[in-house]
């Protein structure tokens, strides 16, 4: 194959001497983007599962397109309600385009800078992380989040929430939050309040979210409708309006193996025990407001920053589910508490993990003594 | 008798099953790989060039010089092969086709005593076949082990029908299961399989018979010791191969080692796929009709060793499993979708972190954290090892976490030198 061909003459020169030597993780980052490596099992296990890393981030980004598809379609659609203008399919989804793909290009362009850049620095392969990271964080701002600041949102994340860590794998807090987070506490006026989720907005028309109307007093009659909720035609972040897509995105993560039902499930439980406790709304309403789905199915259960023991699992979904409530309903501040539960969580799995390993421990030790008194 | 269900694992289904035809074959080369043996140190006793019989010693181990090594078949030492630092790779015997065998005098294993009985399994060679967890090393023979463990079945891709290869040899397996009844004050514990039933009876009192089901590792002896009676810190514990027990059965029958052996030839780059009697370390070379560009691996898929370059048979294998290497690009390959389906040597991915967690466990039936032990062996903690249970596995219990592992780290090389590093700093 020519290409291919090309590839093994042009090589060289990005090996350890060549011209471009200090180029090889760029290279070989598109070289493995264009043709798996031809790499064999040298010894213990001879033959290997077809999934590897590229495979599994790349299961992620499928998930996340009807979330993209639609969250583009109803960046259109709002605007247009908002002024009160008709508008075709093609228009709506359009206008779409032209405002998420500007966030896209900040978003990939800085983040895969700092990622090569820190790649070459290390000498080690790029990892492929950010593309999931990168594909997450346009999909959680309000859509009129300034580029400047999206930009600094994301080198904040990748440095600060990834590299100092030692890169993918390595990190405490899931980026793509810590981005949303950033922005959240540095620039408030731009991250909350009713003016924020709909792109250009006609003054008098109140772009309120849902959790903004409860937050602000409102009743559950105040809401649009809870087929709209679900569907969502509906404003907040880009990506997470319409729990259909979200649930597709989500089901398929679920079969594929990438996110923990486990976690999925606790989760849920955690925030309609919560609601049911401490909730004056019925607990549906909890469900479908802002970004409890999507937090639930693409947040909380990144692998890296998750609880890693299946029954640290359990408890870390339920505590997510649980808190997220809490802030919802309890706290004075702001109306949303999913990110903030999830980055809380993420700080805390490594300790749910430690106490549930520790158990294993024990009982390994308590049987240990056990021989041993029984050998005397 | 007990029934066990081992729940969490994977049966991998490969084409190219051996038929159930037994084929002889009598090997002119056969070899003796210091290598097959854990933290042996090989010196030798013969030289290039000397007459060996069947049972002729060929070298003892430096640091138990009980422990000696015999020559599978009568003839000539025709090359000690050394590799980097001169350390021996395989000692290579021509055979004279007499198979001319040293009399080690028969005896009833139960009329013996322990240590007449060992002495016995030391001079003849077949003693290095008793092997101890943890470490995988050979056994030694100064140790009372708690229990002895056989798996009387093989639940690895293409493993070979272990009641097949038993068949006609009851009679030697009895007899080594009660050797084995007299080197433990514990238990011996015959693990057995719907497949492979256990239809003969033992005058040994301590010989205790449990059936188990499920996927692989069902079989693996070590998912086994886990699920009977999981080892301790500071205890040992012996297990043997069945075709192994046979061997040893057949030295106190007749008196003589004899290094015969059933293999299955398996795997999709190998044109005769049967079972042959051969030796133990045959050079199977002239024998496989191999495709190009394959590997050939001594043993299974999951845990056997390259051989493509000598041929030469492992010490305990009984399979043979031949598939095409995977040296080629694919274009787009991140693209194509996933399916649980393996057709050669490619690893398919490029080393990465650790992301993705929970996979392990479904494949891994212990009672174990798998990443968690694998990390701790990783920054060489023996405290930490030692507490998440690195005595109860071997790295061979890993194997299906490896070949699932997305991140293509080499899992069973890293559980193999935590291990080595407890044995050399403990000892």
């Amino acid at each position: 194959m020519g290409l291919r061909n090309y590839i093994d003459k042009i090589k060289p020169n990005f090996e350890a001497g060549g011209k471009f030597a200090k180029y090889h993780s760029t290279f070989e980052a598109f070289e493995t983007f264009l043709y798996t490596p031809d790499t064999v099992t040298v010894n213990g296990a001879h033959i290997r599962d077809a999934n590897d890393m590229k495979h599994s981030l790349i299961s992620v980004v499928f998930a996340l397109i009807p979330c993209f598809l639609f969250g583009t379609w109803n960046i259109g659609y709002q605007h247009f309600l908002s002024l009160g203008a008709d508008a075709t399919f093609w228009q709506t989804i359009g206008y779409g385009l032209l405002r998420i793909i500007p966030l896209y290009l900040v978003s990939y362009v800085v983040g895969l800078v700092i990622e090569f850049t820190f790649a070459e620095i290390r000498k080690e392969p790029v990892n492929e992380g950010y593309f999931v990271t990168g594909f997450l964080i346009p999909l959680i701002m309000p859509v009129d989040v300034p580029l400047w600041m999206l930009a600094l949102a994301v080198a904040f994340a990748v440095i600060i929430g990834k590299e100092v860590f030692g890169g993918s794998g390595m990190n405490v807090v899931n980026p793509a939050l810590l981005a949303r987070a950033f922005l959240f506490f540095s620039y408030p006026s731009k991250m909350t309040g009713d003016n924020v989720w709909i792109a250009d907005k006609a003054d008098a028309y109140s772009g309120a979210t849902p959790l903004g109307t409860i937050f602000n007093g409102g009743s559950v009659n105040d809401l649009p409708s809870l087929s709209d909720m679900f569907i969502g035609t509906i404003s907040g972040s880009i990506g997470e309006t319409s729990k259909i897509a979200v649930l597709i995105g989500g089901i398929f993560l679920i079969i594929s193996g990438i996110a923990s039902l486990r976690i999925i499930v606790a989760t849920f439980i955690g925030a309609i025990s919560m609601s049911l406790l401490i909730s004056d709304i019925p607990f549906y309403y909890h469900l479908l407001m802002g970004g409890f789905m999507f937090g639930t199915f693409f947040m909380a259960t990144d692998p890296v920053t998750a609880a890693q023991t299946n029954i640290g699992k359990w408890i870390y979904g339920f505590l997510i589910g649980a808190i997220a409530i809490l802030i919802r309903v309890a706290n004075p501040g702001y109306p949303e508490g999913m990110m903030l539960a999830i980055l809380l969580l993420n700080v805390f799995a490594p300790l749910i993990d430690w106490c549930v390993v520790a158990c294993n421990i024990r009982k390994r030790k308590k049987r240990w003594a056990a021989a041993e008194r029984s050998d005397k | 008798m007990d029934k066990i269900k081992i729940r969490k694992g994977w049966d991998i289904h490969l084409k190219g099953e051996a038929t159930k035809q037994t084929e002889s074959f009598e090997p002119s080369l056969c070899a003796v790989k210091p290598t097959d043996f854990i933290g042996v140190l090989p010196k030798m006793h013969v030289a290039e060039g000397d007459e060996v019989k069947t049972g002729s010693v060929l070298f003892h181990d430096k640091n138990n010089e009980k422990v000696v090594f015999t020559s599978p078949v009568s003839g000539k030492v025709k090359a000690i092969v050394r590799g980097e630092k001169r350390a021996i790779l395989r000692v290579v015997i021509e055979s004279d086709g007499k198979n001319d065998s040293i009399d080690f005098a028969a005896a009833n294993p139960l009329d013996l005593s322990r240590n007449k009985l060992i002495d016995k399994m030391l001079q003849s060679g077949v003693w290095p076949m008793m092997r101890q967890r943890p470490y995988a090393t050979i056994a030694n023979p100064d140790d009372k082990p708690k229990h002895i463990f056989v798996s009387m079945f093989d639940t690895a891709p293409l493993a070979p029908d272990c009641g097949f290869i038993i068949e006609n040899q009851y009679d030697a397996l009895i007899e080594g299961i009660n050797v084995l009844s007299k080197l433990t004050e514990g238990n011996v514990y015959i693990n057995v399989c719907k497949d492979v039933p256990w239809r003969v009876s033992t005058d040994a009192k301590n010989v205790v018979i449990t059936e188990f089901s499920g996927p692989h590792p069902a079989g693996n002896v070590g998912t086994q010791i886990n699920a009977l009676s999981p080892i301790n810190k500071g205890e040992v514990v012996w297990y043997c191969y069945p075709r192994d027990v046979v061997t040893i059965g057949k030295l106190f029958l007749t008196g003589r080692y004899d290094s015969s052996r059933i293999i299955a030839t398996t795997g999709s780059a190998v044109h005769n796929r049967h079972y042959y009697q051969t030796r133990i370390g045959a050079c199977l070379t002239p024998v496989l009709e191999t495709e190009d560009n394959s590997r050939i691996i001594s043993g299974n898929v999951l845990t056997g060793s390259n051989i493509t370059n000598d041929g030469f048979l492992g010490f305990y294998d009984n399979q043979i499993t031949v598939i095409p290497e995977g040296n080629k690009h694919k274009l787009f390959g991140w693209l194509r979708p996933v399916f649980k389906r393996f057709t050669d040597t490619n690893t398919n991915g490029d080393t990465r972190p650790y992301i993705m967690t929970g996979q392990f466990e479904k494949v891994f039936p212990f009672d174990i954290y798998p990443m968690q032990l694998i990390k701790a062996c990783l920054i060489k903690d023996i405290d930490q090892m030692e507490e998440l249970g690195i005595y109860e596995v071997d790295a061979e219990d890993f194997a299906l976490c490896e070949v699932i592992d997305p991140s293509k780290t080499p899992i069973q090389q890293i559980i193999r030198e935590g291990l080595e590093f407890i044995r050399k700093e403990t000892n």
